[in-house]
């Protein structure tokens, strides 16, 4: 039984998180630090309680603080919201030493899931698909050779100490695999002073695609997916359900696998699973899974009608899950677009100042996640996602229509947001085909904006 | 000689180090270079490195290593070369 929530988080999913406890009759404190004293969820929340300075590493990542704000105030149940200490094992743990309920995971599994190597483990257990490779270490070039003709070409030579796109050589087929193999090992060994190298599938053009589950420990269902491939540096800017590149003998064996590995782990909360998936082959391969409510949680909202932030609190809170898996169906098509307070024309450089004049749009099937309001001054400390704004409709043209009729009526005065970008990309012939993989924004992006409205035509004229 | 007052550009967190363990960019009193970076500015979880913009002494910081600065807050005091 859960009566006072503490929500350790800020901005827009603070807010939705207090929204949901006080629609469950729950006591909702926010956590804050000294700069988010007069933000919106801490005026919408029946309670506040400061939790210390400024930067985020001495309050909302500040684990001892959070406890001892939890005792005093009294709450039997954290919130971790996302990012922060959503995903730390750590923090999971301390709560529940403190004798109070984490809202997700126990820390067992936010610990395994977390880790890269262990997450494909548990997921080849579970008889998920994941990116072919090797499975350990290639020695030498005939064991590579071997290991290739199962993987496929092209693939990847990647280095095991490597990290963050370092360390990776692409061979087309096994002359190049040959020659590539002991310089990418001499390679290897030279940087990084660990010669091991593996092999994985090297997928050119991939999409992001995520499945949503809720689970209680016992049964998983799953939300259907995401679409998540418009990103600029990994980070994603507009998300939609469903993806418009999965037919539904596809989706039925995407979520399916993901249902298998929630309840393979004996997952408890709100999950997301992540996968590449292949446009050319229509294959799907898990990469990560994420064991907390996503920022773009909300279009998986709009297409099935459930409320997965209050379901997540019910289920932390001991209720089983009380549907079937055939009473969860798609219904039309959502679509978010990440309002980021950055200037696209500036190389998306931080654009900070106060809220002078703000009108949101509203209207059917527009909803507003945002925790702005006249007046409001953003602080410089944390992420730059200052407003969501998702659309429904009942099909995907539909929704790219009322996207657009929504940004027109969204009026922010007092700094620049990424809305102008959003209003400009649903009007792209890709954009609007759902033709593209995870390195299309960033292909655009790098184009001359003049060139966009008429890019169709230049093709054609080509 | 002149003197010039190094201001933020923008609100932030200051920096005198690259990272945590590692040494202060620039000692108070040690001769930088135009374009020498002497800090870090940490808005919205970037970080953007703040440069000399003349040559000459950097007598002294005004803003401690992990301040929150206001824009246009006095960071240090430039010396210049003539």
């Amino acid at each position: 039984m859960i009566r006072r929530l503490l929500i350790v988080n800020r901005g827009e999913i603070a807010l939705r998180i207090v929204r949901a406890a006080r629609e469950l009759g729950l006591v909702s404190i926010v956590a804050h630090s000294e700069a988010d004293a007069d933000t919106l969820a801490v005026q919408h929340a029946d309670e506040a309680v400061c939790i210390g300075p400024a930067q985020a590493s001495k309050s909302y990542l500040n684990i001892p603080a959070v406890i001892e704000a939890a005792r005093s105030c009294q709450a039997d149940a954290v919130h971790p919201g996302y990012g922060f200490l959503s995903e730390s094992a750590d923090f999971a743990r301390a709560v529940k030493e403190a004798g109070l309920i984490f809202i997700g995971p126990d820390a067992d599994i936010i610990a395994r899931m977390g880790d890269k190597a262990m997450a494909r483990q548990t997921a080849i257990e579970a008889g998920v698909p994941v990116v072919p490779g090797s499975p350990r270490a290639v020695e030498g070039l005939e064991e590579a050779l071997a290991v290739a003709e199962d993987v496929g070409y092209p693939l990847l030579i990647k280095a095991a100490a490597g990290g963050g796109g370092r360390g990776i050589r692409v061979a087309e087929d096994s002359d190049m695999l040959a020659k590539q193999l002991p310089q990418a090992q001499a390679e290897a060994q030279a940087a990084f002073g660990d010669g091991r190298v593996y092999l994985e599938r090297f997928i050119a053009r991939a999409r992001h695609i995520e499945v949503q589950i809720l689970a209680d420990g016992k049964r998983a269902l799953h939300f259907f997916e995401r679409e998540c491939s418009l990103q600029r540096r990994r980070q994603k800017v507009l998300e939609e359900a469903p993806s418009p590149a999965v037919d539904s003998a596809t989706r039925k064996r995407l979520c399916d696998s993901a249902v298998a590995l929630a309840e393979h782990v004996g997952y408890l909360g709100a999950g997301t699973l992540e996968y590449l998936f292949d446009d050319t082959t229509g294959e799907f391969f898990f990469i990560e899974m994420n064991t907390r409510i996503q920022v773009e949680h909300p279009v998986t909202e709009m297409v099935t009608g459930f409320d997965l932030v209050r379901a997540m609190i019910q289920i932390a809170a001991g209720e089983p899950l009380g549907i079937a898996q055939d009473e969860i169906s798609l219904k039309g098509w959502a679509i978010e677009m990440r309002i980021n307070a950055e200037d696209p024309d500036r190389d998306f450089f931080p654009s900070l100042g106060t809220v002078e004049k703000l009108v949101w749009p509203t209207g059917p099937g527009v909803r507003i996640d945002s925790g702005l309001y006249e007046g409001y001054k953003m602080p410089p400390f944390y992420d730059s996602l200052v407003a969501k704004l998702i659309v429904w409709d009942d099909s995907r043209e539909n929704a790219l229509i009322r996207a657009g009729r929504a940004l027109d009526e969204f009026h922010l005065q007092g700094f620049t947001t990424t809305a102008g970008l959003h209003r400009r990309l649903i009007e792209d012939p890709a954009v609007k085909a759902g033709a593209f993989d995870t390195a299309f924004l960033e292909r655009w992006l790098s184009e001359p904006a003049s060139d966009h409205a008429n890019k169709k035509e230049v093709i054609n004229e080509q | 000689m002149t003197t010039q007052q190094i201001q933020a550009p923008f609100p932030g967190v200051f920096y005198r180090t690259p990272s945590p363990d590692e040494p202060v960019y620039v000692e108070e009193g040690q001769a930088v270079q135009a374009g020498d970076v002497i800090g870090l500015i940490e808005v919205m979880k970037q970080f953007v490195e703040l440069k000399a913009e003349a040559s000459g002494t950097l007598v002294s910081f005004s803003a401690d290593n992990e301040s929150v600065l206001e824009a246009g807050d006095v960071i240090g005091t430039l010396e210049v070369n003539e």
